[in-house]
């Protein structure tokens, strides 16, 4: 396309959900459905590994409204993962939709569906279980080779090679190098290293995980659920329930958020299976326990690294081992850890000669891991970049300067990035513009502040990737309708992020029209096109370019038309906003003429789908740095200023590109501060409401001042990448390194919590 | 148990169970902007007000308000529009799901104190947890309606 000024792209477009969220309209899962479905909950297992010797549901099946009961015993004896995934998926098959084996504190034992929620509570009390009572696998240190195997079923199965074993507990293991690391390491004036650990972390999205399930007037299961992957979920459902694809429809209303917990089954399977069998609508709405408890958070992560670097800062060599903790099932366990080195690695590839990046991924019997935005790169980049920083500090090197002389940049080939060049990377300029906005050179590491308090600034970058490269699918379908107006059908899922808008941003740029005249309808897996659906930040770069072509084709279509009703042919027609002429200005037809005519003794298809697939994923790049002070007495945190200046290649709506950013920050202030997930010596999650597992408020963040650099990836979307999971990046490697400056001590475990600085300040000073 | 209250200014009399919270009487009765994020009254979606005062409703038996009046966002529609919008400006409605308690919580903000400083702002919506906005945008939002606002009584 020709160079012209944008219209709608970058620009603050309100989101066109915005006015029925915030007037409370009935928009959600349990807002829509009928009141009068039966209600199914879980029996969750009080252990951490045991087998179920003996159950019996006589007694709960005789409470008053009670319509089924189901156990281990009535369910299919087929394997399925839960992890939202392009088939065939990396993530193992290991689960049943109950099993006799429970595998995590929180477990699937029972499933039970009753007319109202308080004979479903009795009936609940009254399932009896005997269990065996097994050793856990709490440590996940000692789960590779352990003696206890959480999944030694021989119907478990690995469909993709991912170095899975479950006689090891190894859910995926690999290495990943180039260059000679050993060499390249002895060479270097100086070889650092240190292990970092970070927790399995809550996605807390304010809506839980819920689904309705329903039959349909053909006979199909129609399943409503707060999902990011309908397409996924028709197919795990297919698998879990032993039922054909086409006998299940599913669709997703507006999502109380995801942040990657919806791109795992968490909940679908059980009303499925209950409506199912007994051919009535259900509906499952998790407790906020439950979500903390048996839902699907991030992986719990060892990750030691080395850096091998010259004295004036030259960082030649990095070597990463990543232990990955997935729980009891391994949703996302093979691909998140891949991130932690993919993702993080590349930044320092100015003048990186040798790389070895290696992972185990094991089972343990705590709650099953998922994906949760950052996706592992979150874990790498809080590791990698706290090393750097150490670094910096052992060479007596502005930490800035330090980056300023290793980051990528634009045209370089990453070893590390699946040898892709980066064609699109202002990672300098947003280095350059934080350290601007930020004073980073007028401001000292640390400053005693006389009060008690110390002031302090640290920094970190962060990269992510724009969707899965050579996978994801992303598909729109474009269709002219009466007077003009058309609809734009996609299978992407917004989840509060605004995506229905953007992409109607991209095709109203295209079209020349207003995003009002675009009406967005998704997801439906009976009706949208195919779209592997929102997660790896793949929304606006891989199907926002399935819409700017359909956009291009739908426009061949109306030339068509408006040649027909001209009498003259395709050649020398000039498209405008709102019609069509002749070259020659000789002849005119308006856009309502063309789409009318195509309702009226028509035979050219006004509606096309395109589907598109990149094969390179362009990461975003960005810069944070913070300022916070540290009361020397308490150990208390207080976040003062955070600047951040992402570059997502061109932003398609100002205001959501903010909001992205300042919500990733802030989620990330919160697992770097506070949330936290710890477990009892027999396995029960102590953090299991919003009481114990504190995120974020207002009150406890600071000023976030953001800005773009934006640099231009041309197999985008108007040069567009992606912002979604990056902006949750900086934040726990840049506190830490703040942390650090102010009292000497480097936290290597997240959360960093009043206690441990404290602590730390106080085996400091001894 | 029989209870007699009013919900969004109409009388309502219900038979219920002296056990059921006033967000599900709430959400039974059609007012479906009364969200449950918790069962520990940490979140702050739930809010409604009761006899004017905001109140989490999870927190709330029904039976404790018989006799009293309750408004929920669904009796408050002209207001959200008014205010929604300036939210809707920054894009910080993002997911939605705590709008409706945020908003009954910075209406009754605006009702008790008109012109909050940035403190008092933070300090009455602290309950107010949101996780995908940041919530900076919705003090932007909130700033600019009272910006809004300040204006039009300047005007008058």
């Amino acid at each position: 396309m020709e160079e012209k000024k944008l219209s709608v792209i970058n620009k603050p477009v309100r989101k066109k959900d915005a006015m029925s969220l915030l007037c409370g309209k009935p928009v959600y899962v349990d807002d829509i459905v009928p009141s009068d479905c039966l209600i199914v909950k879980i029996l969750h297992s009080p252990y951490a590994h045991a087998l179920i010797e003996e159950i019996n549901t006589a007694a709960a099946m005789k409470v008053p409204g009670i319509e089924a009961i189901y156990t281990y015993k009535d369910v299919p004896d087929n394997r399925f993962t839960m992890a939202g995934q392009t088939y065939p998926e990396a993530s193992p098959y290991d689960r049943l939709i109950l099993d006799r084996r429970v595998r995590f504190v929180g477990d699937a034992v029972a499933i039970v569906a009753g007319a109202t929620e308080k004979a479903v509570d009795k009936a609940l009390k009254l399932i009896k279980v005997k269990y065996q009572v097994l050793e856990p696998v709490l440590d996940f240190h000692k789960a590779k080779d352990g003696p206890v195997l959480v999944h030694p079923e021989d119907n478990w199965k690995a469909l993709c090679p991912v170095g899975a074993d479950n006689k090891r507990n190894l859910c995926a293991s690999g290495v990943d190098e180039d260059g000679d690391l050993e060499g390249v390491m002895e060479d270097c004036d100086l070889v650092l290293e240190h292990t970092y650990h970070t927790k399995a972390d809550s996605q807390a999205m304010m809506e839980t995980f819920r689904t309705y399930t329903t039959i349909d007037p053909y006979g199909r299961l129609h399943v409503i659920s707060s999902t990011q992957i309908v397409f996924h979920v028709r197919r795990i459902l297919s698998n879990a329930l032993g039922i054909p694809k086409s006998m299940i429809r599913v669709t997703k209303p507006r999502i109380g958020g995801g942040f990657g917990a919806k791109q795992s089954c968490v909940t679908e399977v059980f009303p499925a299976f209950v409506t199912w069998k007994t051919k009535k609508s259900t509906k499952l709405i998790y407790t906020r326990k439950e979500s903390q408890t048996a839902g699907s958070p991030r992986h719990e992560m060892e990750l030691k690294v080395r850096l091998g670097a010259m004295k004036d800062g030259t960082i030649r060599a990095i070597d990463l081992y990543t232990l990955s903790n997935t729980g009891a099932y391994g949703e996302h366990g093979p691909t998140t850890v891949g991130l932690s080195g993919h993702k993080s690695i590349p930044l320092y590839n100015g003048n990186l000669e040798a790389f070895r990046f290696r992972y185990d991924v094991v089972y343990t019997n705590v709650q099953a891991a998922g994906a949760y935005r950052g996706y592992g790169a979150t874990q790498g980049i809080f590791a990698l970049e706290s090393l750097v920083n150490e670094l910096a500090d052992r060479l007596s090197m502005d930490p800035v300067a330090i980056r300023e002389k290793n980051m990528v940049r634009e045209g370089q080939v990453a070893a590390s990035y699946y040898n892709e060049q980066m064609n699109a990377c202002a990672l300098d300029r947003c280095v350059a513009r934080a350290k601007e906005m930020f004073h980073w050179d007028e401001k000292p590491l640390a400053q005693d502040m006389g009060n008690g308090k110390i002031r302090a600034k640290g920094i970190a970058m962060a990269m992510q990737g724009s969707g899965i490269s050579g996978m994801d699918v992303g598909s729109a379908t474009i269709k002219l309708n009466d007077d003009g107006f058309y609809a734009l059908s996609i299978g992407a899922a917004d989840m509060g992020t605004g995506c229905d808008t953007t992409l109607a941003q991209i095709a109203a740029e295209c079209l020349e029209c207003s995003v009002d005249n675009i009406v967005v309808y998704g997801a439906d897996s009976d009706s949208s096109p195919y779209d592997s659906g929102s997660y790896a930040s793949s929304t606006t770069y891989v199907t926002g370019k399935a819409v700017e072509k359909a956009c291009q084709e739908l426009r061949e279509h109306m030339m068509v038309i408006a040649a027909d009703i001209m009498g003259c042919g395709c050649e020398d027609l000039v498209v405008e906003p709102d019609g069509i002429r002749t070259a020659d200005g000789g002849k005119r037809v308006s856009l309502s003429e063309i789409a009318n005519r195509s309702m009226n003794g028509n035979t050219e298809a006004v509606q096309v789908t395109v589907t598109h697939s990149s094969p390179i994923s362009p990461p975003p790049f960005m810069a944070g740095m913070v300022e916070l002070e540290v009361d020397k007495e308490t150990g208390a945190v207080e976040l003062l200023d955070y600047v951040a200046v992402v570059d997502c290649g061109t932003p398609i709506n100002s205001n959501l590109v903010r909001v992205q950013t300042e919500g990733g920050l802030v989620q990330g202030i919160g697992m770097a501060l506070y949330e936290d997930i710890t477990y009892s010596s027999k396995g029960k999650i102590a953090e299991s409401s919003l009481m114990q597992y504190k995120i974020p408020t207002r009150e406890d963040i600071c000023p976030l001042r953001v800005d773009f650099e934006s640099s231009y990836e041309k197999t985008g979307p108007f040069g567009a990448k992606s912002i979604g999971e990056i902006v949750i990046n900086t934040p726990a490697p840049a506190i830490a390194h703040a942390i650090y400056n102010a009292t000497g001590v480097w936290h290597r475990e997240l959360p960093i919590t009043p206690e441990k600085v404290l602590m730390g300040i106080l085996s400091h000073e001894n | 148990m029989q209870i007699e209250l009013w919900v969004n200014e109409k009388k309502i009399s219900a038979d219920i169970e002296p056990d059921l919270l006033l967000i599900d009487f709430l959400r039974k009765q059609g007012c479906k902007s009364v969200k449950r994020g918790c069962e520990t009254a940490n979140c702050g979606l739930c809010t409604v007000f009761l006899d004017d005062k905001p109140v989490l409703s999870c927190g709330v038996l029904a039976a404790r308000a018989a006799g009293h009046r309750v408004v929920t966002l669904e009796g408050l529609q002209d207001e959200a529009q008014e205010f929604g919008a300036y939210i809707a400006d920054q894009g910080a409605e993002q997911c939605g799901f705590c709008n409706p308690g945020l908003m009954m919580n910075a209406i009754a903000m605006f009702r008790e104190n008109p012109d909050p400083t940035e403190e008092e702002i933070l300090e009455y919506l602290s309950g107010n947890l949101c996780r995908c906005s940041g919530y900076e945008g919705q003090m932007r939002g909130i700033q600019s309606y009272l910006a809004y606002k300040r204006e039009k009584g300047a005007s008058k």
